[in-house]
């Protein structure tokens, strides 16, 4: 199959797809509860809050209190969807992260709102670049990069009927959809999004329509670009990443995050284990951004079809092709 | 996970029920022996393991004891029953008193004690929840149980549910500023269900806390965040015990218990550098037979 962006197509805040399922899921099961700090706003939960009113609980501006409170109230029986900004609900309460949910293994959906860089202006403070690494070190914890509204959709479905732990972004920087009808989202499972057998692009969450972009590009060059939207950082597809290793000239991994522990980091660990390849691994390496807006930002570091096709070219003169 | 055993559950339902019935003094010198007991348990564990945090441990044990012998609605024979009292140990490297407590209460077989804290035991040097019943959330790291503690008792008052919950603070522990943020919630949430108990020793790791950083006025402190505070003697069993009756005014309720770091031991007793320092086997013979006056 070959999944193609439509023309001019619509953008989306996977905010708003969260907050919606979110009150779907709220209206079926009594149990889900929103758990904030003082994020309302910024998550999206107005009108969960309207709905809701007594199980929305905003400990105000304390992280640390959040999760721990999010870990009570699943040992209290109740399914706490905790959601904050994910540069403080993972830098701040990494901790909570690790011992409250994680270890203590209870049923706490992490929901870390406006990730990567779209914050832009903001600067790095507000920057959520770390938090794949972060979470990704920590056992027993998943951890899902939705890539479009649908994904969003099904990653609060799936992490509601879990049984543990889930870290997930909730991408705020806009996307198009990149979801194909009938889409499979499980754990360990990627979605192949285009046929190819020259290079294999691994992307997640905002990064997936700039590596179709780089696809269509590369195709009227006679390349052929397999792109693989990756939403579960961890666990990740292992076959899917050893089959591009042997059946392209390489791999390209393209995150919006740091390179230091994230998507890329953890695809290269199942490539040298099981079959080396050569790889080109995008994000933000070693430095914190400049001033400037999140879509300056993704350019600035790359992440751009661009960034893709010229890393995607960079493999396959590698191999002499 | 560990399992209950069935014959020391049996005797702790009568334990608790003769507790229930019998007279002040009956209560205090009922909880006065399960203690002697538990204390004794600690310092054989600690003297075994070889690690341990026994001045912690000692100071905390006539809470525990009155908490478990007389307080909590929890069933060993079903820890994991949906309405059941939720107990926390924030301050989890007191794990050994209450491995000891809960083994006195019949949550795993007391032989299970002798693992303290050997490879693959299931009693780890901090407790774990999914190792031992009777544990609700992995403690350890200063600062955690608090904050679940507090989601804890929300669970009840979203669900309308009657279950209580105690979570005990170290009180150098208080010097974490997430217990500060658990503090504002509770009272904001009315959380009359919640009891926190400070276990007011005086000491911490390496001084004492007025020394590292000053926590007094600390009675002050929890009243002024709107907590119903009750400041008492933390070995005196009858005011424990009063301490530990429901809220009066819907809030949320503090029992500052004031405590000697080592309770028990004399040589132990309020001196610092028994923090974690384990007896020699003579200091194990002489904290034996104080334990058994």
């Amino acid at each position: 199959m070959t999944f193609q962006l439509a023309e001019n197509a619509q953008t989306f805040d996977c905010r708003q797809a969260f907050a919606d399922e979110l009150a779907a899921l709220a209206r079926e099961d009594t149990r889900i509860v929103a758990v904030c700090n003082d994020s309302v706003g910024s998550s999206n939960l107005v009108g969960f809050r309207n709905e809701f009113p007594d199980r929305l609980i905003n400990v105000g501006i304390a992280e640390q209190d959040l999760v721990g409170v999010g870990a009570g109230l699943a040992n209290g029986g109740l399914i706490p969807f905790v959601s904050a900004a994910a540069p403080f609900l993972t830098g701040r309460a990494l901790e909570q992260i690790k011992a409250d949910a994680a270890y203590s293994d209870v049923h706490v959906v992490l929901c870390g709102q406006s990730p990567g860089m779209s914050y832009g202006e903001l600067g790095p403070t507000h920057h959520s670049i770390e938090d794949l690494s972060w979470t990704r070190a920590i056992a027993n914890l998943p951890v899902i990069v939705p890539a479009d509204p649908v994904q969003t959709r099904a990653a609060v479905r799936w992490a509601a009927a879990a049984t543990g732990p889930v870290y997930m972004r909730v991408p705020r920087f806009k996307v198009p959809e990149v979801t194909p009808e009938g889409a499979e989202f499980a754990p360990g499972r990627s979605i192949r999004l285009t046929e190819g057998d020259d290079v294999t692009v691994i992307a997640t969450g905002t990064m997936v329509s700039r590596a179709l972009e780089a696809a269509e590009r590369l195709r009227e060059d006679g390349i052929g670009l397999r792109v693989l939207n990756m939403p579960f950082v961890d666990p990740l597809d292992e076959q899917a990443i050893v089959d591009a290793a042997r059946e392209t000239y390489g791999i390209v991994t393209i995150e919006e995050a740091t390179v230091s522990g994230g998507l890329g980091a953890a695809v290269a660990s199942v490539v040298v284990e099981h079959r080396p390849a050569p790889m080109r691994i995008l994000g933000v390496r070693g430095e914190f951004a400049p001033t400037g807006n999140a879509s300056f930002l993704l350019d600035h570091f790359g992440l751009n079809a661009y960034g893709i096709s010229s890393a995607a070219r960079g493999l396959i003169d590698r191999a002499g092709g | 996970m560990l399992v209950a055993e069935s014959s020391a559950t049996v005797a702790f339902a009568k334990f608790r029920g003769d507790v229930a019935d019998a007279t002040e003094e009956g209560k205090s010198a009922a909880l006065r022996d399960m203690a002697r007991a538990v204390r004794r348990d600690i310092v054989t564990m600690i003297d075994r393991a070889q690690l341990g945090h026994i001045g912690g441990d000692l100071s905390v044990t006539d809470i525990l004891t009155t908490l478990f012998g007389a307080v909590l609605d929890v069933d060993p024979e079903e820890p994991g029953r949906p309405d059941r009292d939720r107990f926390i140990l924030s301050k989890g490297h007191c794990a050994g008193a209450l491995y000891a407590t809960l083994a006195r209460c019949g949550f795993f077989p007391r032989e299970e004690l002798s693992t303290f804290m050997a490879p693959l035991s299931m009693l780890n040097g901090h407790p774990d929840r999914k190792k031992v019943p009777g544990v609700e959330t992995n403690t350890g790291p200063l600062g955690h149980g608090f904050p679940v503690g507090v989601g804890c008792a929300l669970a009840a008052k979203v669900q309308g549910a009657s279950w209580r919950t105690v979570v005990v603070l170290g009180d150098g522990e208080m010097q974490e500023g997430s217990n500060w943020e658990a503090a504002m919630t509770a009272p904001h949430y009315e959380l009359g269900s919640l009891t926190a108990v400070v276990d007011r020793n005086r000491l911490q790791q390496g001084a004492g806390t007025e020394e590292t950083k000053r926590l007094e006025p600390l009675a002050d402190k929890w009243r002024s965040f709107g907590w119903e505070v009750r400041d008492v003697d933390g070995h005196d069993y009858a005011a424990l015990l009063q301490a530990f009756e429901p809220s009066t005014t819907g809030a949320p309720v503090a029992v500052i218990a004031n405590t000697i770091k080592g309770k028990g031991v004399s040589f132990i007793e309020n001196r610092v550098e028994w923090h974690h320092k384990v007896p020699n086997t003579e200091q194990v013979l002489a904290a034996m037979e104080e334990l058994s006056r």
